[in-house]
């Protein structure tokens, strides 16, 4: 028997979905604070951030997973929250977790062309 | 107020530092992929937000947000720990120890701003 | 230590109600069950609370005391408090009947629903199954047997109260001693159940369960012992049976 179809065992993919993202955001993570210290040292310019990431296709896809790890990531536990904390009906809570998801997505994709293209 | 007793409990607390330091990285998210986008209309443009980074008062912001998610990545790997690899008696000094690398991490951060 | 103690007690039914303050003498040894049986007696004959053993094995005297969820008949007055007062309410999560008396029927209705109920593979007519008592299933199924179903870790369970579908550390508790019997047969349905919303994925590692359970057992070990098995099962991971 394999879990995990089905409508009913949404719980139990997002739970699996949650935590893989995070495994996978874990060594972005850490690359993305030793990045910060680095950069951060004599303050921050724009010049100084595009000249490491423009044309760089290792950072764009260094990015474009961490955009969507987090947005994934992100999106689960903020769907927890507005469940146990406001209730809505399971329609209601998964159209805004979408909406939250799709939102996030689109964001990050167009910061990470921002920077990179 | 006084929190209820079974509330103080470490372990407990680390479960709400998860939560809210989660919380505030998501809202904080959409604003950080807002500021990089500037960069689409034009450097410049970043480059005055950017600027902003040398106000004191943002510096505090920024070395409050590597603290959150000092916070939530080392809690978080806590919490992978038990979901995902046999049970340890010792979440309390695993818990800990998040909180003394995240604080470690915020530290690195506040001498790289301030060097 | 005060001569007399101060005790607020809750008083009331489904409609709501209010604390009553009674002036009880203090003893030595005292239990917070001593404390409320003394207030029937003597004080408000009309009371409702419950008890059965008062040696800590039913399980059905489990209160709110100044708090925190505890197994009355074996919790001295002096462990509970230091100043001689104490606030003593009806179990949190649950649903009240009278005073102290709340209604534990969607609490073992959910350890129905959870899978708790043993389905055995052979009959009496077979030989008795030998399980040795160091085999790893039996080890991890044995640290969570003593369960006597008082609803403490339930009472103090905050994603119970955010979350009413949660099935809850108890249920789910029971549910990781059976998937670890090689005897019972359900095992792919029951990790099925308990994956389904309000099964053990809602679970937030809180750990207020294994912090109050009077019995030190660790609900949120069992928990995280369920959601490995049923991550291994999604993912098709050595599916054991």
């Amino acid at each position: 028997m394999v879990l995990g179809r089905g409508a009913e065992m949404l719980d139990l993919r997002l739970y699996l979905l949650q935590r893989l993202s995070a495994m996978v955001m874990a060594p972005l993570v850490l690359g993305h604070i030793g990045m910060m210290i680095y950069a951060a040292q004599g303050g921050l310019t724009a010049s100084e951030i595009l000249a490491r990431t423009q044309g760089n296709q290792w950072w764009a896809l260094f990015y474009g997973v961490f955009v969507l790890a987090a947005a994934i990531h992100a999106t689960i536990g903020l769907r927890v929250v507005l469940h146990e904390y406001l209730k809505p009906p399971p329609r209601l809570l998964n159209s805004v977790a979408l909406a939250l998801f799709v939102c996030l997505v689109a964001l990050g994709a167009r910061a990470i062309m921002a920077v990179v293209l | 107020m006084k929190l209820p007793p079974h509330r103080r409990d470490p372990l407990r607390i680390a479960a709400a530092v998860q939560r809210l330091s989660g919380l505030a990285l998501a809202l904080f998210l959409p604003a950080h992929f807002l500021v990089l986008g500037l960069a689409i209309e034009s450097p410049e443009a970043l480059d005055s937000f950017l600027s902003l980074t040398q106000n004191p008062v943002v510096k505090v912001a920024e070395i409050g947000l590597v603290l959150l998610l000092g916070l939530h990545f080392f809690g978080g790997l806590r919490l992978l720990a038990v979901e995902f690899l046999p049970w340890s008696p010792r979440q309390k000094t695993y818990a800990a120890g998040a909180l003394a690398a995240a604080i470690t991490l915020s530290c690195c951060f506040l001498l790289s701003v301030t060097g | 230590m005060t001569d007399t103690l101060q005790v607020d007690i809750w008083r009331g039914d489904t409609n709501g109600g209010s604390y009553s303050r009674y002036a009880v003498p203090a003893q030595e040894s005292q239990t917070i069950l001593d404390v409320v049986t003394w207030v029937q007696r003597h004080a408000e004959p009309g009371l409702a609370y419950r008890f059965a053993c008062r040696v800590g094995m039913c399980g059905s005297c489990a209160m709110m005391v100044n708090g925190a969820p505890r197994w009355t008949c074996r919790t001295h007055v002096r462990k509970a408090s230091k100043d001689g007062k104490l606030t003593i309410a009806p179990l949190r999560n649950m649903p009240v009947v009278k005073d102290l008396v709340c209604d534990m029927a969607e609490f073992f209705d959910k350890w129905i629903k959870a899978g708790s109920v043993f389905t055995p593979t052979e009959t009496r007519n077979d030989p008795m199954a030998a399980i040795k008592p160091d085999e790893p299933d039996r080890m991890n199924a044995n640290a969570a047997i003593e369960c006597i179903n008082c609803g403490v870790c339930y009472a103090g369970c905050d994603t119970v109260e955010a979350n009413p579908d949660y099935l809850g550390p108890a249920a789910l508790n029971r549910a990781w001693t059976l998937v670890n019997d090689r005897r019972d047969g359900a095992g792919s349905e029951r990790l099925s159940t308990i994956s389904k919303a309000g099964g053990c994925h809602s679970c937030h590692t809180h750990q207020s369960c294994a912090a109050l359970c009077p019995n030190l057992l660790n609900p949120t070990a069992s928990i995280a012992g369920l959601k490995r098995k049923t991550a291994k099962a999604a993912l098709g991971l050595g599916t054991r049976r």
